[in-house]
């Protein structure tokens, strides 16, 4: 009955098995399936990306409907720096990430002030206003026309971009991996446990001698980082950088897939992203100008039945549900 | 040790606290009584900076902490205990300990090891678990937990973060009689050298434990002494325990009698 402190702890961050059987078969995804390799890259860099807000969003508590300013920023860098700079993907990638993250640390001093309703206000603001600055820089960003002209170089200099997105895919994945990895750590880790103190009561978590809003400001930064990868993979992988990447609904579509996932737990994202992904390419091509009403019906049903009823179809009718 | 002058603060037009003065040498064990409304509360909250005086100063160590952000004031050794519990509802009692003993020790920057892979960390948290009673349910999400075990955490929490100076705001309320006794007996345990300041109702606790007592009325310091002088003051009586009657420290003084007033 009696357990040490150190395995319970230890417990709940050991690596499940089916988590390496779960990423072997994403890896392995593009060849399984490689007439599905553009969905499957496409997957991987939202779900990359959903799981940068779940950061913020789901593990710290602070709100944003503006995710999408760094999944911008990261995305026009990548792009830009492979048509001014060099050609060369991962570099590319890292330089990215880095001017996001340093979008991030400018936002994270506005974020720490204000309510709940400011910080939806301020994120979303800070996201148009950078959709509009790539807009009014034509000269450098193409304006309304895109960015084009982007010829990305091959991965490690042998793996070209194909047309059917085999290598992108496997690259998205590779990075969204490598990162998911890096997250994992981090939330199970004493300082993500501060976090999540901080999302849990501020007030006590100052008491206990956690600097708050240092906290509050890393973990922006390292998000905003994580979704420049996200839009850098975006830019990358199409060769293209257009203005819809700062668009209100990729940051409202993350929102949707940490609902219909779950926040505060990594493979939510990941889950919400292959739901979302999927629904809305099996209805689009179905009812190519309808589809939006059965992804809200299906939210407005995922909401009110709750997300731990809808995937136990036995607790629908009669009985109790035994949570 | 803690050494608070002349505090005011100000709401608006309300005096939450008036000129209140307040001195703790190391290893005190005093005691802050005063009717509901007397400012008790909100003179913690300034002595740990969650709210800002509009007047006076606050020294710790001889060190000018008035403007010193909360978390700050904890590294230098100032703890307190929170009247409502102030929890972190979705995590365990063992995460909890284990984070705020992780960010005492100094590794709450760490984010590549797992919150368990610190030894010293783990074996403190068995060691506060085990004091507290917390053992069994320490892997229960906290607001799954009985008033009582909250609680305990709620102190637990504090003397996690060993603590030079404790403040403890009503720590015993709510706590079920059996482990009231134990509770102030941990608090009573602590090494001499710590000093402790605590808030309560109950006369009995109140006069077993403090060496020193302010009364504290309508926010100002109404009278400060050992607890004799503070049984035996007339005015503490009149504003305070509301009769006239001559009064014992301790023994006739009861919990039942100061909550009626």
């Amino acid at each position: 009955m009696k357990q040490s402190a150190q395995a319970s702890l230890l417990r709940s961050s050991r690596l499940k098995l089916w988590e390496p059987a779960f990423w072997l078969i994403a890896m392995a995804s593009p060849w399984l399936l490689s007439s599905q390799a553009l969905i499957i890259n496409e997957i991987a860099i939202v779900a990359l990306f959903a799981i940068s807000l779940d950061m913020i969003l789901g593990y710290t508590g602070i709100v944003s409907l503006g995710h999408a300013a760094f999944l911008g920023m990261g995305a026009y860098s990548a792009a830009l720096f492979a048509k001014l700079v060099m050609p060369d993907p991962l570099v590319g990638l890292l330089f990215a990430m880095f001017v996001s993250s340093l979008l991030g640390a400018i936002c994270s001093l506005m974020i720490l002030r204000g309510s709940d309703l400011t910080r939806l206000m301020v994120t979303l603001a800070m996201s148009l206003i950078l959709m509009e600055l790539a807009n009014k820089l034509d000269w450098l960003t193409g304006g309304t026309d895109g960015l084009q002209g982007v010829v990305m170089g091959p991965l490690l200099g042998r793996f070209e971009f194909d047309l059917w997105g085999k290598t992108a895919a496997s690259y998205s994945l590779s990075v969204t991996l490598l990162l998911f990895i890096q997250m994992r750590r981090l939330v199970n880790s004493p300082f993500g446990a501060t976090l999540m103190a901080i999302r849990d009561n501020r007030l006590r978590a100052m008491a206990i001698g956690i600097p708050v809003n240092l906290r509050l400001a890393t973990i922006y930064i390292f998000s905003a980082g994580i979704a420049g990868a996200a839009g850098a993979l975006l830019a990358q992988t199409s060769a293209f950088a257009s203005l819809d990447v700062f668009a209100f609904d990729r940051s409202a579509d993350i929102l949707l897939i940490l609902v219909i996932g779950g926040a505060g737990w990594l493979y939510g994202g990941i889950t919400g992203a292959i739901v979302f992904k999927l629904m809305q390419d099996i209805l689009s091509s179905i009812t190519p100008q309808y589809w939006t009403f059965w992804v809200g019906l299906f939210l407005v049903i995922l909401v009110l039945a709750g997300r731990e009823r809808l995937i136990r179809p036995w607790t629908w009718f009669g009985g109790t549900s035994h949570k | 040790m803690l050494s608070a002058q002349g505090l005011v603060k100000r709401f608006g037009g309300i005096t939450a606290t008036n000129n209140v003065t307040l001195n703790l040498c190391r290893g005190a064990r005093h005691a802050l009584i005063g009717p509901n409304g007397a400012g008790k509360t909100t003179l913690i909250n300034l002595l740990t900076g969650v709210l800002d005086p509009t007047e006076g100063r606050i020294m710790l160590d001889g060190h000018d902490i008035t403007t010193m952000a909360p978390h700050q004031r904890v590294k230098r050794g100032m703890v307190r205990t929170f009247q409502i519990n102030q929890l972190f509802d979705t995590l365990t009692p063992l995460q909890t300990l284990a984070l705020t003993v992780s960010q005492y020790y100094g590794y709450g920057l760490q984010w590549w090891r797992p919150l368990g892979g610190n030894r010293d960390v783990t074996e403190r948290c068995d060691q506060l678990l085990e004091q507290f009673h917390l053992s069994e349910v320490m892997n229960q999400p906290t607001h799954e937990l009985a008033y009582g075990k909250r609680r305990l955490l709620e102190i637990a929490i504090a003397l996690a973060c060993e603590p030079r100076v404790l403040l403890l705001d009503e720590p015993v309320a709510g706590v079920p009689a059996g482990e009231r006794e134990e509770l102030l007996h941990t608090v009573a345990a602590l090494p001499a050298d710590v000093s402790v300041l605590l808030i309560e109702h109950d006369m009995d606790l109140v006069f077993n434990f403090a060496k020193r007592m302010t009364v504290m009325v309508n926010g100002a310091v109404l009278i400060e002494g050992d607890p004799d002088t503070i049984a035996n003051d007339p005015q503490v009586k009149a504003v305070y325990l509301g009769t006239g009657e001559e009064v014992g420290p301790a023994d006739e003084i009861t919990g039942a009698e100061a909550h009626r007033v």
